[in-house]
C-alpha cells in the first residue's frame, strides 16, 4: 500500500517537474515549485513508513516550514522588487 | 527492489532539472530552480540514511540560498549577460574537467555500506558507540559527536561563519548608507 503512494507522489513529482521546466509564465514556477515541497514532505513521510521506521516524521514538519519561508521570499521579491527592506523603496516596509 | 527504482528516479530528475537550469537565462527562475535541485538532493539523503546532511541540505539549499539570491538580484540585476561562444565552450570544458577529477576522486571512496573503513575500524569508535550514551544522553550519535565531543571545534566554525557574516552586513551596509 505504501508503495502504491510512494508510486503516487513520484509521478506527482514528475509532473511537477514538467510543469517547473516549460511553466510560460513565473508563477506557474511559483507554484510547482512550492508543491514540490510538499511533495517532499510527502516523500519522506511515505519512504519513513515504507522502511518501517518513521522517527523522521519531524524532519518532514522542517521541511513544510522551510518551503513556506522560500515561497514567501520568492513572492515577496516578486510584490516589491527587493526583499521589503525601507530603504530600497519608497514604499513603507511591511514587517 | 523499492529503493533501487526510488535512486534511479531521483537521480534521473536531478539530472532533468540540472539540465534545465542550465539552458534557462533568467535568473529568477534560476533561483528557484536551485531550490527544487536541493530539495531533490535532501530527499535522496534521506533516502540513503543520512538525515542530518538532508537537514541542512534543505535548510541551507532551499530555504537560506533562495533568499540570498533573491537578495543579490535585488542590489543588482536578475538578468544573465550574454556569454562569448567562445568562452562558453571554455567554461564547458573547465566544468567537465572538474566534473572528471571529481569522478576520479570518488573512485577512492568507500562502497556504500562496506564493513573495512576508517569508520568502523577506527580504535576511538568503540568509545563513541558504547559511552555516548551514558555521557551525553544524545539519541542520535552523529549528533552527540557533532555537538559534544568536538563542540569546541564546531564552536570554532561558528565563530568563522559569524566573522564572515558580519562582514558582508558592513560591506552592504556602507554601501547603502552611501546612497542616501
Amino acid at each position: 500500500m505504501f508503495a502504491v503512494a510512494m508510486f503516487a507522489v513520484l509521478v506527482t513529482m514528475l509532473l511537477l517537474l514538467v510543469r517547473a521546466l516549460v511553466g510560460p509564465s513565473v508563477y506557474d514556477r511559483i507554484l510547482a515549485i512550492n508543491i514540490f515541497g510538499t511533495k517532499t514532505v510527502l516523500f519522506i513521510a511515505v519512504l519513513g513508513f515504507l522502511s518501517g521506521r518513521p522517527e523522521f516524521l519531524d524532519i518532514a514538519l522542517v521541511y513544510a516550514l522551510i518551503n513556506f519561508i522560500g515561497t514567501v521570499a520568492v513572492l515577496k521579491f516578486m510584490e516589491y522588487g527587493d526583499l521589503g527592506w525601507e530603504s530600497a523603496s519608497d514604499r513603507e516596509g511591511d514587517v | 527492489m523499492i529503493i533501487e527504482v526510488l535512486n534511479t528516479l531521483l537521480l534521473s530528475m536531478l539530472v532533468v532539472t540540472a539540465l534545465g537550469i542550465a539552458r534557462m537565462r533568467s535568473l529568477f527562475p534560476v533561483a528557484m530552480m536551485t531550490g527544487l535541485f536541493s530539495l531533490l538532493s535532501a530527499s535522496l539523503f534521506v533516502l540513503l540514511d543520512a538525515v542530518d546532511v538532508a537537514l541542512t541540505e534543505a535548510a541551507v539549499g532551499a530555504g537560506i540560498i533562495t533568499v540570498l539570491f533573491l537578495g543579490t538580484f535585488a542590489l543588482t540585476s536578475a538578468k544573465e549577460k550574454t556569454v562569448l561562444p567562445r568562452r562558453a565552450l571554455l567554461g564547458l570544458g573547465v566544468v567537465c574537467v572538474t566534473g572528471a577529477i571529481l569522478v576520479y576522486a570518488s573512485l577512492d571512496m568507500p562502497h556504500f555500506g562496506a564493513s573495512d573503513t576508517p569508520v568502523h575500524n577506527h580504535p576511538m569508535r568503540e568509545r563513541f558507540v558504547e559511552t555516548s550514551q551514558a555521557e551525553v544522553g544524545i539519541p542520535n550519535m552523529v549528533t552527540a559527536v557533532l555537538a559534544s565531543y568536538r563542540g569546541y571545534d564546531t564552536l570554532g566554525e561558528v565563530c568563522v561563519i559569524f566573522t564572515a557574516g558580519l562582514g558582508v552586513v558592513m560591506l552592504l551596509g556602507a554601501r547603502k548608507k552611501a546612497a542616501r
